[in-house]
């Protein structure tokens, strides 16, 4: 690719490389301990994955280990959310994005299934009251 | 405009759902590097908090921050959070203007006295009052009076919070910063020059929440600004096994090895650069290749070159120890010549013994 | 005062009297020396005064058995701690910048974790020295206060470049100005206490090898 015909150098190819942190293994055992407490006391648990230092590459080797399960949920929610179940049942990848798709947060939640996954109180609400509205106008124009 | 109703209300009538409202309060508690624990207490307080009314004074300023703090991507809910945070004054950003203008930030601080949360950006003249003035009122009385009635100060950027870059050298407008005029009210610095977007938005988040937030030695919020950009840089490890960039596009810069030489003022800066980054995480300027300036310190304009580094004295050593050695010289020569001439007449002025000298004593 | 103010301070118009006055004191001193003269050995010469003299600025080096002998752990803890100070003024990056900027002078520098560890060996043989000063009944009677002033300014910039590094305790602005203070109070006594043998030693190496050279004997 140029730019009025000069060469654009590949700044991929130059990038810096950063030394890796050795939190990957320690990461899996942090999953590992949560999947056994939650069958033994029912307890969830949620890491950050922004506040746990990762090089560039590390992060994507974890989510590579991780994989993918049954479930993939996409939603709307002034921008993208994306919800996996990783290939260990319990283990979900819940990532946020921005409404021009940038990762404006990530987590891995060990439960049943993430908290925003299940509908809200308050939204139900305020949808029956749509419904009854609605149903309300269609009975009157009949 | 309604400030009867609580954020959650103001938003479930704009038709956001609770979920998109779930999903900014993981988010913002990711960005205040915060426990997930603390997610269902942020989204618990946050819905409950009444739309407080905001004034937003901008003063010798260059718009930066206003620009930076509404230059995000999209309509996000921070959009939202300040349309309904009731912004009841900005001259930047409002339609009206002149007269009019000004009496409904009057209206505001009347109706909301004691309560209303002032953010102001821009240095302000401290003496000479003609310099800054919005409708014919000086920046220093229109600070001083809307100070006044505040509940808290919110002094965003460099300029508000430490006098930025009118401030530098020769500061021709005697230009001071908020902290210096108003001593009895709490006040917030959000430096930076920019201070990052999230930053700011994450301030106010953690305002409503928590209330004042814990800040360091210079009024920042710890939360953003207790770690400085070498503690946090990824490039560290370069720093620790002494592997520098000479200059700028070297061999040693386009590895990403440390700035340190090139003038990086990492070490003695506070900020969240290094961790949250700019442009929604993209990346940050030791990222990009470019020394750390220090712009959330105070005085960082006169602070030496930008591109000299922390360790290397600022002045022409080289020139001050030629002329200490010319000095050494004429002084040394003049105190060698001295010392000479005293030896000599001691030694003029010696007076030898002689055998009849040592008998007569005998 | 703020932080930054003192940092720029310190970096600026301090760092500049200090050289100032090092520089002019230590030639003060060499011309002080030099102009005072020697007299002239009248004898023949019987070797060389040059070779003699040469030969023992180097030799000098290395210690004599009997000194060895006599106060080992003086001998010892000295080479430990002037190698330390040498790897620490000299090979750490941070202050091989400091050189440059005065003589435009650069050279390679160490990987700083290990600056950082020799400077806490030199810290521990300092501290040696200084307690061994104190009790050894000769040591203590010869020390004056001169001895301990010289001490406690080598052994400050030392402490303060440790917590500086290790950004320990206060704002790092302030941790490094200390530090730079620290050494300008180093850098202003040198020439007027016995710190200015780190400049003189050479001299007197080399008129002792010259005395001893045109003798003919070995110094």
């Amino acid at each position: 690719m140029s730019a009025n015909g000069m060469p654009v150098p590949d700044f991929a190819a130059s990038a810096p490389c950063a030394p890796p942190t050795g939190n990957l293994v320690p990461l899996l055992h942090e999953i590992r301990h949560a999947l056994t407490c939650w069958l033994e006391k029912g307890q969830e648990h949620v890491i950050d994955l922004r506040g746990i230092p990762l090089a560039p590459g590390e992060e994507d080797s974890l989510l590579e280990q991780l994989g993918e399960g049954e479930v993939k949920a996409r939603l709307s929610l002034m921008g993208p959310s994306v919800i996996i179940e990783t290939r260990y049942p319990g283990v979900w990848l819940v990532t946020h994005y921005s409404e021009d798709e940038n990762i404006t947060g990530r987590f891995i939640e060990v439960c049943e299934v993430p908290a925003i996954l299940k509908s809200q109180t308050d939204d139900i609400r305020t949808g029956l009251e749509r419904l009854e509205d609605q149903l309300s106008n269609a009975e009157a124009t009949v | 405009m309604s400030k009867d109703k609580t954020l959650g209300e103001t938003l479930q009538e704009r038709g956001i759902s609770r979920r998109s409202f779930l999903k900014f309060c993981a988010t913002t508690a990711s960005m205040m590097a915060l426990p997930p624990s603390m997610i269902p207490v942020i989204a618990s307080t946050l819905e409950k908090v009444r739309r407080p009314s905001v004034i937003w004074l901008s003063f010798q300023e260059c718009t930066g921050c206003t620009e930076s703090i509404t230059r995000s991507h999209s309509a996000t809910i921070e959009d939202l959070i300040f349309d309904t945070i009731s912004l009841d004054y900005h001259h930047t950003l409002q339609a009206a203007s002149g007269a009019a203008a000004e009496h409904a930030r009057e209206e505001a601080m009347q109706e909301n006295h004691g309560n209303y949360i002032l953010v102001v950006d821009g240095s302000i003249p401290g003496e000479n009052n003609g310099y800054s003035t919005i409708a014919g009122i000086s920046n220093k009385d229109m600070l001083l009076d809307t100070a006044a009635g505040a509940a808290a100060i919110v002094a965003v950027g460099s300029c508000a919070a430490f006098g930025g870059i009118p401030k530098a050298d020769p500061n021709p407008t005697g230009a001071v910063s908020v902290s210096d005029l108003i001593k009895d009210k709490p006040i917030v610095n959000v430096p930076g020059c920019p201070p990052i977007p999230a930053v700011m938005t994450g301030v106010l988040v953690q305002f409503l929440t928590f209330g004042l937030p814990e800040l360091d030695h210079l009024g920042r919020p710890a939360a953003f600004y207790g770690q400085s950009i070498h503690d946090r840089c990824y490039r560290r490890p370069f720093y620790d096994k002494g592997l520098f960039a000479n200059s700028f596009d070297d061999e040693g810069a386009r590895k990403g090895w440390c700035l340190f030489k090139l003038g990086c003022k990492g070490p003695t800066t506070y900020n969240a650069c290094a961790v949250t980054k700019w442009n929604d995480g993209t990346s940050f300027p030791i990222e990009a290749g470019h020394p750390c300036l220090g712009c959330s310190e105070p005085d960082f304009w006169d602070a030496g070159s930008f591109y000299k580094a922390l360790s290397a004295p600022t002045g022409a050593i080289g020139k001050t120890a030629v002329y200490a050695g010319t000095a050494g010289v004429i002084a040394g020569a003049a105190l060698g010549a001295s010392l000479r001439a005293r030896k000599q007449s001691a030694v003029k002025s010696h007076e030898r013994v002689t055998i009849d000298d040592l008998d007569q004593e005998s | 005062m703020t932080d930054t103010e003192f940092l720029l301070w310190v970096r600026g118009p301090a760092f500049n009297t200090a050289v100032f006055i090092m520089c002019a004191g230590l030639v003060i001193r060499f011309l002080e020396i030099l102009l005072l003269g020697r007299k002239a050995d009248l004898a023949e010469a019987r070797g060389s005064a040059a070779a003699g003299g040469l030969r023992t600025m180097v030799m000098r080096f290395i210690p004599d058995a009997g000194s060895f002998q006599r106060s080992g752990f003086t001998v010892v803890s000295g080479y430990i701690f002037h190698i330390g100070l040498f790897i620490v003024i000299f090979l750490f990056v941070p202050h091989i910048l400091v050189f440059e900027a005065a003589t435009g002078l650069n050279w390679p520098g160490l990987p700083s974790n290990i600056v950082d560890a020799a400077n806490v060996v030199t810290m521990l043989a300092l501290l040696g020295v200084l307690i061994h000063r104190i009790k050894d009944p000769v040591m203590r009677m010869l020390s004056g206060f001169g001895d301990y002033l010289v001490w406690f300014v080598t052994f400050l910039p030392l402490l303060t470049g440790y917590l500086a590094f290790h950004r320990v305790g206060l704002s790092a602005p302030m941790l490094i100005g200390l530090h730079i203070l620290s050494v300008e109070i180093l850098m202003i006594l040198f020439p007027f206490t016995k710190l200015s043998h780190a400049f003189t030693l050479w001299m007197a190496r080399w008129y002792n090898g010259a005395i001893a050279g045109y003798k003919g004997v070995r110094s």
